[in-house]
């Protein structure tokens, strides 16, 4: 009787139901963490420069092989698992643990990863001289320098090897910044301005204009241009001939001497050496790398800025469509239109917009926007360049479009709440000094819905940031040979193609040659976006809670 | 300290005021006739008729639900806002019909300026809702907008506790403040009318006081027009008092005589203390 009563008034108190909220929120806290966690943990530890170990392997079939590489994974298996698969385990144990090792090279040995049997380890050893070698093809390079060459002759060998490498790498890394400047940035316009020209040339003789005089206008100047690539191309050549100069000779693994050209090279190293400073100082560099620099070998290596820059560029471009459409729907929806049972519809529609399936809207994107509005304006605008499309093409506008149209609904609804809510006095005080309807709202109505507006594009920026498959239709490529703004005018290319963190963690982890080598980028990849997301939301709701501060004294209303 | 001596200040003016009044040597301002307003099916004000004399106070009393705002909001139309409002009969300002299809209702309500019940100043710093009418009519020069705000608010006995903070928010300012500041706002356009819907029914006594001293001072220029729950403020302040129920417009005359001897005795009834 007690008991149940006790159990009773317990249940009376509320209490069952406060330690079930609370473990309600302990469970989603942890389901954040844990997810923010694993991909941090996971994709931080990338850049961190791993120690190479040196084994001694016993092979199956009796042979000892020396095996060098980096502990990728680590895993327990049972003995049956691998018997069955032909394998022979050494010892009685009934799970055995083997490792993934990346050992590199996947030029001389094919396959860059492989798995050892920890009770074939006969002896793993972690000599200070390792080197690995980063390279701009083929991955990783594991070794032991032998000596530097310069045009095939030896410069240095043994002890002061090392020294004269890296020495000779900053050379190399500095001709090929050269490089990179010329074909990029100085090349790059010019292939920008001869194209130009040649659409120019294109739409004088599409408008009948092809006088003599304008075509030799134009040639001159494409013949000026052409000198200007020539010079360029011979500073190039210069340049390649000044960067193979250099090469080194490293043993690998199997004993073989290979010889590496300096201008393949981006880094070299030797992890076994590093202090714990070094690898800090490492870690950073490589870190920055990741955050600043352009993909390499298909994505799976070297930066993603490419796909930072895009993702934040088609953001804010979304911000400035979507804010004014949805901010002037929701003022009619709520101050002009008659209220009734066609706005009531309308709003319904409009709120089960938000629910239509992301994809949808990039079928929607496009069939309207790329294929009729993008023809459409290319027939009007860019004759000169058909058949090649213009805007008829996916392209960063469009998928902003794409994204605006799928956000508006937010927008709309956040707006509509702020109007709302603000009280009628602060319209009939303004009404009573005279002022119409539109000032009204103009002056006073509208300020005060801002942060309610905010609010909305915090909701859309945070949905926006995140969507992949609309994407994939309208605009977003695995590689975009430039950004969408860039120094040549108009500076901003909204017909360009972009590439987005989102659809490049799909692309690096699903679609790669190499995708175990991939993955950590995946989790550095998500990780990244994760963050572009919460800058661009903190930097968002800074600038609500500025608005809100000022209209505070309303706000509870 | 200072509220006191400013409490003993009134006195004079309100025994003074007590001279004889009578509405038929008054120049009139507002003319109201055969006034009818329905809110879709029920009948909000009957066939009220009455004139409103120019720069005088004009008290309407009466119990809640007796269409003595509702009467107030017809002056400046402010019941257009409202979904099914129908009106018949007709209000003259200066002759002219406010309710004809040639007025323009932004003007109308420039020359009949309204306070609320409850303090409104809009979010923005004190200078810009005292500037905020000129804004609209397009003033747009400092030194103009400088001296009509500082005229403003001295004409609303504001000047003196915000002159320095005038770009701070006015929702900084205290509930008596804010109310001062509203009217301060409705003076800067040089209204001819100006409507009080119970302006001191949110505040404390001494700003009440402040707003009544305040009212006093402005019927010199203005023709004012006030409704009010509270008879004490309706006899302290106004020269003319009219008594509504039930929509119905049932005395209208000086106030001393409204006061003192009325004819009705639903008049009586209610100013006794009977009901309402």
């Amino acid at each position: 009787m007690t008991t149940n009563r006790s159990i009773g008034n317990w249940f009376k108190s509320g209490t069952p139901w406060i330690w079930l909220n609370a473990a309600a929120v302990s469970a989603s806290m942890i389901m954040v963490v844990g997810l923010l966690a694993l991909i941090a943990v996971r994709g931080l530890a990338h850049f961190w420069p791993a120690t190479v170990y040196e084994f001694d392997y016993l092979q199956p079939d009796g042979q000892q092989q020396r095996i060098i590489g980096e502990v990728h994974d680590s895993e327990i298996v049972t003995r049956g698992r691998i018997e069955a698969s032909g394998v022979e385990v050494p010892g009685d144990a009934l799970e055995v643990e083997r490792l993934l090792v990346k050992t590199g090279n996947r030029d001389l040995v094919g396959l860059d990863f492989r798995w050892l049997l920890e009770p074939r380890v006969q002896d793993r050893d972690t000599p200070a001289d390792i080197m690995v070698v980063e390279r701009y093809e083929w991955g990783n390079f594991y070794g032991f320098l032998v000596s530097v060459k310069q045009e095939g002759r030896v410069v240095a060998s043994g002890d002061a090897a090392w020294q004269a490498l890296q020495e000779r790498l900053a050379r190399a890394t500095e001709l090929q910044h050269r490089i990179e400047d010329i074909e990029k940035g100085r090349i790059g316009d010019i292939n920008y301005a001869m194209e130009k020209l040649r659409l120019e040339r294109r739409r004088l003789e599409l408008e009948g204009r092809d006088t003599p005089d304008n075509l030799a206008a134009i040639e001159t100047r494409r013949e000026r241009l052409q000198d200007d690539y020539e010079v360029l191309q011979q500073q190039l050549g210069e340049l390649y001939g000044q960067l193979r100069r250099d090469s080194f000779l490293a043993t690998v693994m199997d004993g073989r001497e290979v010889e590496v050209p300096l201008a393949k090279v981006v880094r070299v190293y030797r992890p076994n050496a590093m202090g714990p400073v070094d690898k800090i100082g490492f870690y950073f560099a490589k870190l920055w790398e990741f955050v600043s620099d352009e993909p390499r070998e298909a994505n799976t290596e070297g930066g993603i800025f490419p796909a930072i820059f895009g993702t934040v560029i088609m953001v804010i471009l979304m911000s400035v469509v979507v804010t004014p459409f949805g901010v002037i729907a929701a003022v009619y929806l709520r101050e002009y239109a008659k209220q009734g049972p066609l706005t009531r519809t309308i709003r319904i529609a409009v709120n089960n917009l938000a629910g239509v399936p992301s994809i949808v809207y990039g079928v929607f994107g496009l069939g309207f926007f790329v294929y009729f509005l993008g023809g459409s304006i290319d027939d009007l605008f860019f004759p000169e360049a058909q058949p090649a499309p213009t805007f008829g093409t996916p392209g960063i506008f469009w998928a902003s479009l794409t994204l605006a149209l799928l956000t508006l609904p937010v927008v709309i609804v956040a707006t509509e709440e702020g109007l709302s809510r603000i009280p009628s006095t602060i319209r009939e005080g303004s009404l009573a000094l005279g002022a119409t309807k539109a000032e009204t709202l103009w002056r006073t109505v509208l300020p005060m819905a801002s942060p309610a507006m905010m609010t909305g594009l915090i909701l859309a920026v945070a949905r926006a940031a995140g969507e992949v498959a609309p994407l994939m239709l309208v605009g977003v490529v695995k590689l975009a040979p430039s950004l969408p703004v860039d120094g040549n005018p108009p500076f901003v290319h909204l017909e360009r193609k972009f590439m987005h963190l989102g659809f490049h963690i799909y692309d690096v982890g699903f679609q790669s040659p190499n995708v175990e080598a991939a993955r950590p980028l995946v989790y550095a990849t998500a990780l990244l976006l994760v963050v572009v997301i919460v800058v661009l939301n903190i930097a968002a709701i800074a600038i609500r809670n500025r608005l809100r501060e000022q209209f505070k004294a309303y706000d509870q209303g | 300290m200072n509220e006191q001596t400013k409490t003993h200040a009134i006195d004079p003016h309100l025994v003074e005021r007590r001279e004889v009044l009578d509405i038929s040597r008054e120049d009139i301002c507002i003319e109201v006739q055969a006034l009818d307003l329905y809110y879709g099916q029920s009948q909000a004000l009957k066939q009220i008729t009455m004139s409103i004399p120019r720069n005088r106070v004009t008290a309407y009393i009466g119990p809640s639900g007796c269409g003595k705002s509702t009467l107030l909001r017809c002056f400046n139309r402010m019941n257009d806002l409202v979904d099914g409002v129908r009106i018949e009969g007709s209000i003259r300002l200066d002759g002219d019909d406010i309710y004809s299809r040639s007025t323009n209702v932004a003007d109308l309500r420039r020359r009949v300026g309204m306070v609320f019940q409850k303090p409104n100043p809009f979010p923005k710093s004190i200078y810009e809702n005292v500037a905020y009418g000129l804004r609209l009519q397009g003033v747009t020069s400092r030194r103009t907008l400088d001296e009509v705000v500082e005229r403003s608010l001295r004409g609303a006995a504001l000047w003196d506790e915000v002159k320095d903070r005038l770009h701070e928010s006015a929702m900084g300012l205290s509930g008596g403040q804010q109310q001062r500041l509203v009217i301060a706002r409705a003076i800067a356009i040089e209204p001819e009318v100006i409507l009080l819907d119970e302006p001191a029914s949110a505040l404390d006594p001494i700003s009440t006081l402040k707003i009544e001293e305040l009212i006093y001072e402005l019927k010199s220029k203005y023709t004012i027009v006030i409704v009010t729950h509270n008879m004490q403020q309706a006899a302290r302040v106004s020269d003319y008092t009219a008594f509504m129920y039930l929509g119905e417009l049932i005395e209208f005359g000086d106030t001393n005589t409204i006061f003192t001897n009325p004819t009705q005795k639903m008049t009586e009834d209610y100013i006794t203390g009977r009901y309402g």
